[in-house]
């Protein structure tokens, strides 16, 4: 007898006002009883819409029934066979919109939980299972994937399970990509990107970090030099995105890359970090997806007082719902119908050396109002005249998205791209150079961690299909 | 882990260490860096490259001690090890068809001016190399100079290594004595640079500088590092980390520099301290 109560059951959180002063992580996960509780909302309805909602096809259905009859172990099986990172993406996948938006119990009432419980699932797991991934027998053939973040993570694993061997060039110095650079502590602890990765190495994947192909190793040399007969390019999105407004050099500006590169990878907010980050009292954060919360919310937990400013309204925010939930509940201030014109200077006329001098001490904004919808379909807002205000905060974060990086573009001869930069890509992930498959920000510019997984495992069932039949 | 094949101090303050990191080494070309961590919990450092063995697969950098990373790295000792080596980064110098450069390098900028000097020379360029430092304890490389151009002038701020002055005043000398610079390269604190930069403007002369600011990735992903460049925001580690020198907004460039001033003070304080009580 399913359970029919219209409500999902409520995730347990850390309390507001204690959260906003760590970084350890807002949701705690469902109890035992939770899961079985909330698995048995599922009707196991005939047409499975939820599937169609997942980009990697996960059987969900499935999973939640082994879920409801407690068999944890039996459901991770079934979300391991569609997915690599279940515990990643139980946290930040954009559920409403895919699998729990098509979701028919939604219709009168909350969607299944389906996220809470793949979170749940993997979390169990990864707490009580203790055998590892065997590696399968090698097949013979080489693959390079470049970029440890989603795309590439999720590529590695389905080519090592087929006995590739594949090995992961990246840049940085720690796996895991917008993974442990991007996504906080608070949202997604490293101890489970790093446990994924280990699950990925036991598999038989190699990875080197500080390589930076295009710079250390071309494409061509990896395929001509270093004997790899196939590519995966998952460099992911680069440049920042800036306003192009006065002031936006000035000291105590950031892009949210770099505010959010030196909190999480770096562990700027510890004390006894080498890493220094900026400890502001009042922070404005300009822009209003999923990044622009999670830099507001590591501003915050830095004990700043902080500002969403965003130059349409509310509802037009394209972070998830619980993150602007989340930063709301912790005590961030949304400046809707806002946007910056300039950011001003401090300059202590009667001291040249003072080094306060160019450092953030305001912002000047406009409001806006809501015209017709544009070609994206959001209504276009205009300035509204008379509006010029000055907000006092003495940082300013931009978080405006990003535009591919060059790198790989600039040193792989015969790599077609758009305009915008972007890697040109065939449906199965193929790019213009044979043998070369690409995926995720650096195709799409900045989109999910579960669109760039999925990007990730149709390149690798291309690869296959391309290597076993050369 | 990426092992330090060679240490040598340059001067009281200056280390040059020779490290194994053969990829790198097969790349790297003057004007490019690198980045270095020396401990798993290290900070990033960007380092531009002094010079580099593609046959012993080695690459040498030369670091003043001026905060706690570079205090912790002046630490180690050859046969130990780097955490993180990576490159090389950014764009090489440019120095396809000159036929006379002057380059002006100051202080631990020199190092970052010899590979250039090195590479234009041995393409056959007339190089003048001015190489300016505070004090005669301090001059770095002087014998590398001598061999790598065709006129060497050594300036120091008190006169006791070469003539008495600033790198301008002995780059000035040199113009107004006739000599014709296809370009002039400048590498060392911001301060020099700008007025090196103002100097040649006078003159005409197109002038290239090194900037080495703020950084993390080093690959165009976090934006810390720009600049203001004619008028336009770019980013020293993929545009650069060399721009036309007339065009630099340097006292932006000197404001970001020093925004973690404080920070950096205390941090050095702590590894010194450190040292300290691991010396008793």
């Amino acid at each position: 007898m399913p359970n029919m109560s219209v409500k999902r059951n409520v995730m347990p959180t850390q309390d507001p006002n204690v959260r906003s002063k760590n970084f350890d992580e807002v949701a705690l996960g469902y109890t035992e009883e939770q899961a079985i509780d909330e698995a048995k909302r599922c009707l196991n309805c005939k047409h499975k819409p939820c599937v169609g909602g997942c980009p990697v096809k996960i059987y969900i259905p499935d999973f939640i029934a082994k879920v409801a009859l407690g068999q944890f172990e039996e459901a991770y099986d079934i979300i391991a066979k569609s997915s690599s990172l279940p515990a990643v993406c139980g946290r930040v996948c954009p559920q409403e919109n895919q699998c729990e938006g098509k979701c028919v119990r939604g219709i009168k009432g909350e969607a299944v939980a389906i996220g809470r419980l793949e979170r749940f699932v993997a979390d169990y797991h990864n707490k009580n299972c203790t055998k590892s991934p065997v590696a399968p027998p090698k097949n013979g053939h080489r693959v390079a994937v470049i970029g440890s973040g989603p795309s590439g993570l999720s590529c590695a694993s389905d080519l090592a399970k087929r006995g590739y061997e594949v090995t992961i060039f990246e840049a940085l110095h720690t796996a895991g990509g917008v993974l442990v650079y991007g996504i906080p502590e608070f949202r997604l602890p490293k101890s489970i990107v790093k446990k994924e990765i280990e699950g990925l190495e036991a598999l038989g994947v190699e990875i080197k970090t500080n390589v930076v192909i295009g710079k250390t190793i071309t494409v061509d040399e990896l395929m001509s030099e270093h004997g790899y007969e196939a590519i995966f390019i998952g460099s992911g999105a680069g440049l920042p995105k800036f306003m192009g407004i006065p002031g936006e050099n000035l000291k105590g500006v950031f892009s949210a890359n770099e505010f959010l590169t030196r909190i999480n990878l770096m562990k700027a907010y510890k004390d006894d970090s080498d890493t220094p980050v900026l400890h502001a009292k009042r922070v404005a954060v300009v822009g209003g997806g999923n990044v622009a919360m999670d830099a507001a919310r590591c501003a915050r937990r830095l004990g700043a007082e902080v500002y969403i400013v965003y130059r349409r309204g509310i509802e037009e925010l394209p972070a998830r719902h619980e993150e602007v939930d989340h930063a709301q509940e912790e005590g961030i201030i949304f400046k809707t119908l806002t946007n910056p014109v300039e950011i001003l200077a401090y300059n202590n006329p009667n001291d040249r050396r003072d080094p306060k001098n160019m450092s953030v001490c305001g912002m000047k904004c406009v409001k806006m109002e809501l015209g017709d919808p544009d070609e994206s379909g959001r209504r276009k807002p205009f300035v509204k005249e008379g509006s010029e205000h000055i907000l006092d905060v003495d940082c300013v974060i931009m978080s405006l998205g990003t535009s591919p990086n060059p790198l790989i573009k600039s040193t792989t001869e015969g790599l077609d791209t758009q305009r915008w930069g972007g890697i040109i890509v065939n449906e199965d992930g193929l790019t213009s150079k044979a043998g070369v498959y690409a995926g995720g920000d650096a195709v799409t510019g900045a989109a999910t961690v579960i669109l760039a997984m999925g990007a990730g495992k149709t390149a690798a069932e291309a690869i296959d299909k391309y290597l076993q039949s050369k | 882990m990426y092992k330090i094949v060679e240490k040598r101090e340059l001067n009281p303050t200056v280390v040059l260490m020779e490290i194994e990191a053969p990829l790198v080494a097969k790349k790297a070309e003057p004007g490019q860096f690198i980045i270095l961590r020396t401990d798993a919990e290290g900070e990033r450092i960007p380092l531009t490259v002094a010079d580099f063995d593609r046959e012993r697969g080695t690459v040498t950098i030369i670091f003043q001690i001026v905060g706690a990373t570079t205090k912790k790295l002046s630490m180690l000792e050859k046969g130990e090890f780097l955490h993180d080596f990576v490159g090389p980064l950014g764009r090489a110098t440019h120095t396809e068809g000159l036929k006379k450069v002057a380059v002006v390098g100051g202080g631990v900028g020199c190092a970052i001016a010899y590979p250039v000097a090195k590479k234009l020379y041995e393409q056959g360029c007339e190089v003048h190399a001015i190489c300016g430092f505070r004090t005669k304890d301090l001059v770095i490389l002087e014998n590398e100079f001598k061999n790598a151009s065709s006129k060497y002038v050594l300036v120091s701020d008190d006169g006791t290594a070469g003539e008495k002055g600033l790198v301008t005043d002995a780059l000035k000398k040199l113009i107004e004595g006739g000599e014709k610079y296809d370009e002039v390269i400048t590498i060392g604190p911001l301060i020099m640079m700008k007025f090196v930069c103002l100097l040649t403007k006078e003159y005409g002369i197109k002038t290239v500088a090194s900037m080495n600011p703020v950084m993390i990735d080093g690959t165009g992903m976090c934006g810390g590092c720009r600049l203001t460049v004619g008028g336009k925001t770019v980013f020293a580690c993929v545009d650069g980390p060399e721009f036309d020198g007339h065009l630099i907004d340097f006292d932006e460039a000197m404001a970001r520099g020093n925004a973690y001033g404080e920070f950096e003070r205390h941090r050095y304080e702590a590894a010194c301290n450190l040292f300290k009580k691991e010396v008793k």
